[in-house]
């Protein structure tokens, strides 16, 4: 797998963890939706770990551990799918503040929608990673020097910028 | 000419009668040609596989068809300045056949364009700030209106600045270009709908309440396709301030919930069928609660800045009726007819609406040529202040010409054969490519349209059967709109041969109906039988001053039903 972030591409410092396995002691890790409340229940305070969820999931579902995840992984079954992108913008609504990861085979120009939507990271598999290089997904990210909508992160609002130019 | 027309013709990129690019529209329109020729070199080198540059290529209006590529170009709102239709007519010579195809959602499509070639016609467009953003894919689609906004006498309010606004808020939306499939948004301003705004997922359509208050009734669910549905009414006054708000949350309920499971059932109609549509308000109204409106807080100042755009042009003040019109019709009576057929009421004393109809008898319903078109941008600037609309009937419209100069209008279409006097009328057919282009078809849509249209060939005749819309699709898709027909026709395939389904009883209106099937299926060949012997038994059967839809409605399918039974009888093997 790589991982893109700021247009990089970067070594992850996270882990998945396999469902079997237990969970460690330190370091930062992954876990399953199906694990997360026993990982609440158990993990300490200090505790840095995160979820990997479906792109179906009910933001209500993680409500409660919110406050405790350092990072939600949202899987996209394919890269057309875009259910996971409505998802980030409930998660950035409900305030989580961690890292926000979209995971599965996201193509390069899909990079400004996935930051658009509260988006930190991007995690594709290799061979993708091999055809779409740091130079495409760098490229993508600075295609648009701005957007229409307002609200959404990344890029400047157009809309901003009009008002700004009528008042000045 | 006269001093104002001349004034106003002779400014570089007149008129103002439609929204103009700023800086930040410049640039991105500009950004998007670039990325887009950036996809269409990765998709050369291998970087982009097909599978992922389609979606892409989609969304810049770029389809693969039967026998090439199309590219499907964008008329926000149905608006053309004179210079864009040259554009067009310039790029259909360079980079296609010399010829391009209005379509049923005012958009354009050429049929030939290379891969290659099709970043340089985006740029092309993008110098005359046009597009081809966003006519394909799962995604917002080009947001149509009443192609006789600002000029007709029954509207409320132009609805073009809200479709602008809309078209600006839905250009390459973060959250809201995965959709399970695409997305069509049409307004109406006026009491009569001439946008088809209930067979859309969102309709739209202008309201005032008691307070005097401008808002939306807001429609969701409508749609043709396999499945035909009429909108239902998912927000009855929704305040200016809060349409933005409101929209985002149906389509976000879309997004998370519409179906990805079958490509046949993602539509938004579907999900609304499925949940009902009192679910779907709770949720639409829950989220839209949900929501941090703050980042919609209605700009005023905004849509007042786009609304500026659509400002009337200078109108003379005429008297309301020309004797120079009068005068010319008694002369001419071929012209006489285009007047009575193709021309309709303005809101201003003295001017009139003209249809130019692109369905000549035995022509490609919707085809222009690059010299049709420029003929129409001259007619335009000499005559309605360089300004064209597109219809979904597949139509232009000049929407501001002169009573007094109507007739050396016509003699200037006539010429160009594009006097056609058959608005609304009979062969006025929609159709959709069919067979002869796309790649979805079953049957052959064009050879029938042209057909029936030989068939009623007396424009007499025409003006005697009065309004009739008959309407075509080659699969069940339905881009021909043939569910809200009068006269529907459906083109499949049944073991190897075409076979016509016919419905009837369709109506795309506010008092919309889905047409309801007539009988078994009938060759390519009885078609224009069959629509023949419908509309001699309407003829014989209809009251003073009723239109087909309307005898349909009070005698009733079944009468039709019979007409088509005794012609069976009759030898004919239907």
């Amino acid at each position: 797998m790589a991982l893109i972030s700021d247009g990089r591409f970067i070594e992850d410092a996270w882990r998945r963890l396999a469902d079997e396995e237990a969970l460690p002691k330190s370091g930062k890790f992954i876990v399953s939706l199906p694990r997360l409340e026993h990982a609440v229940e158990v993990l300490g305070p200090t505790a840095t770990f995160g979820v990997i969820v479906p792109n179906t999931t009910e933001p209500s579902a993680l409500i409660a551990a919110l406050p405790r995840l350092d990072l939600i992984s949202i899987a996209f079954p394919a890269f057309a799918d875009g259910r996971g992108f409505s998802l980030a913008r409930l998660l950035r609504r409900a305030q989580f503040k961690g890292e926000l990861r979209a995971s599965g085979r996201l193509v390069a120009d899909q990079y400004p929608h996935a930051i658009g939507c509260g988006f930190d990271t991007i995690e594709i598999p290799d061979d993708l990673a091999d055809r779409q290089d740091e130079e495409q997904w760098r490229a993508a990210l600075n295609a648009y020097s701005m957007s229409y909508q307002r609200g959404y992160a990344g890029r400047g609002s157009i809309l901003e910028a009009r008002r700004k130019a009528v008042r000045s | 000419m006269t001093a104002v027309d001349l004034r106003v013709a002779q400014r570089p990129n007149a008129p103002m009668t439609t929204y103009r690019y700023d800086e930040y529209d410049a640039a991105f329109v500009s950004e998007r040609v670039a990325e887009f020729r950036e996809q269409v070199n990765r998709r050369l080198s291998g970087a982009l596989t097909e599978e992922e540059f389609r979606p892409f290529r989609l969304m810049n209006g770029l389809y693969l068809q039967l026998h090439a590529y199309m590219l499907r170009v964008a008329i926000p709102y149905g608006t053309l300045t004179a210079r864009q239709m040259r554009r067009l007519a310039d790029i259909a010579d360079k980079w296609d056949k010399g010829y391009g195809h209005f379509t049923t959602r005012q958009n354009l499509q050429y049929n030939w364009p290379k891969l290659v070639d099709t970043p340089d016609i985006l740029e092309s467009l993008a110098d005359v700030e046009m597009h081809a953003i966003q006519t394909s894919g799962n995604c917002i689609r080009n947001v149509t209106a009443d192609h006789f906004a600002g000029v007709a006498p029954d509207e409320i309010e132009d609805p073009r600045p809200t479709a602008e606004f809309l078209r600006q808020w839905s250009s390459l939306h973060s959250e809201f270009s995965f959709l399970p499939r695409k997305f069509k948004i049409a307004v109406t301003g006026a009491e009569h709908d001439r946008a088809a705004i209930l067979v859309h997922d969102i309709g739209l359509r202008i309201v005032k309440n008691d307070e005097g208050e401008i808002g939306y009734q807001v429609v969701v669910g409508g749609g043709l396709g396999r499945s035909p549905f009429i909108g239902k009414v998912v927000g009855d006054f929704v305040p200016r301030e809060d349409l933005l708000a409101f929209l985002e949350a149906i389509l976000r309920v879309y997004n998370r919930f519409g179906r990805r499971d079958n490509k046949y059932k993602a539509r938004v109609k579907i999900l609304v069928h499925e949940k009902g549509i009192d679910e779907i308000r709770a949720a639409v109204e829950a989220e839209f609660a949900a929501m941090d409106r703050s980042v919609f807080a209605h700009d005023p100042e905004e849509f007042e800045r786009i609304a500026a755009f659509f400002a009337p042009p200078p109108y003379e003040s005429l008297p309301a009726t020309s004797a120079l019109l009068r005068a010319a019709k008694l002369e001419t009576p071929a012209f006489a007819n285009f007047v009575d057929v193709n021309v309709g009421a303005h809101k201003i004393p003295g001017y009139a609406i003209v249809t130019v109809s692109l369905k000549p008898i035995g022509g490609v319903p919707g085809d222009a040529t690059s010299d049709q078109m420029r003929v129409l941008a001259d007619a335009s600037e000499r005559f309605g202040f360089g300004e064209l609309r597109v219809s979904h009937e597949q139509n232009i419209i000049l929407p501001h010409v002169r009573q007094d100069d109507l007739f050396a209008l016509w003699s200037m279409l006539d010429a160009a054969s594009l006097a056609t006097a058959n608005a609304g009328l009979v062969s006025d057919i929609i159709s959709c490519p069919g067979l002869d282009y796309c790649s979805l078809a079953t049957a052959r849509s064009i050879p029938i349209a042209q057909a029936i249209s030989k068939r009623f060939s007396d424009m007499s005749r025409q003006r005697r059967i009065g309004k009739l819309g008959v309407k075509i699709s080659g699969c069940i898709n339905a881009c021909g709109h043939h569910h809200v027909g009068a006269i529907g026709i459906l083109g499949l395939e049944k073991k190897g041969q075409e076979s016509y389904q016919i419905t009837l009883g369709g109506d795309p209106t506010f008092s919309a109906s889905i047409g309801e099937i007539l009988g078994p299926g009938v060759t390519a060949e009885q078609v224009p039988d069959v629509v023949e012997h419908l509309v001699d038994y309407y003829l014989a059967e209809r009251e003073e001053g009723e239109a087909f839809i309307d005898t349909w409605r009070r005698i009733g399918h079944a009468r039709f039903k019979d007409v088509l039974r005794r012609e069976g009888e009759d030898g004919a093997d239907i």
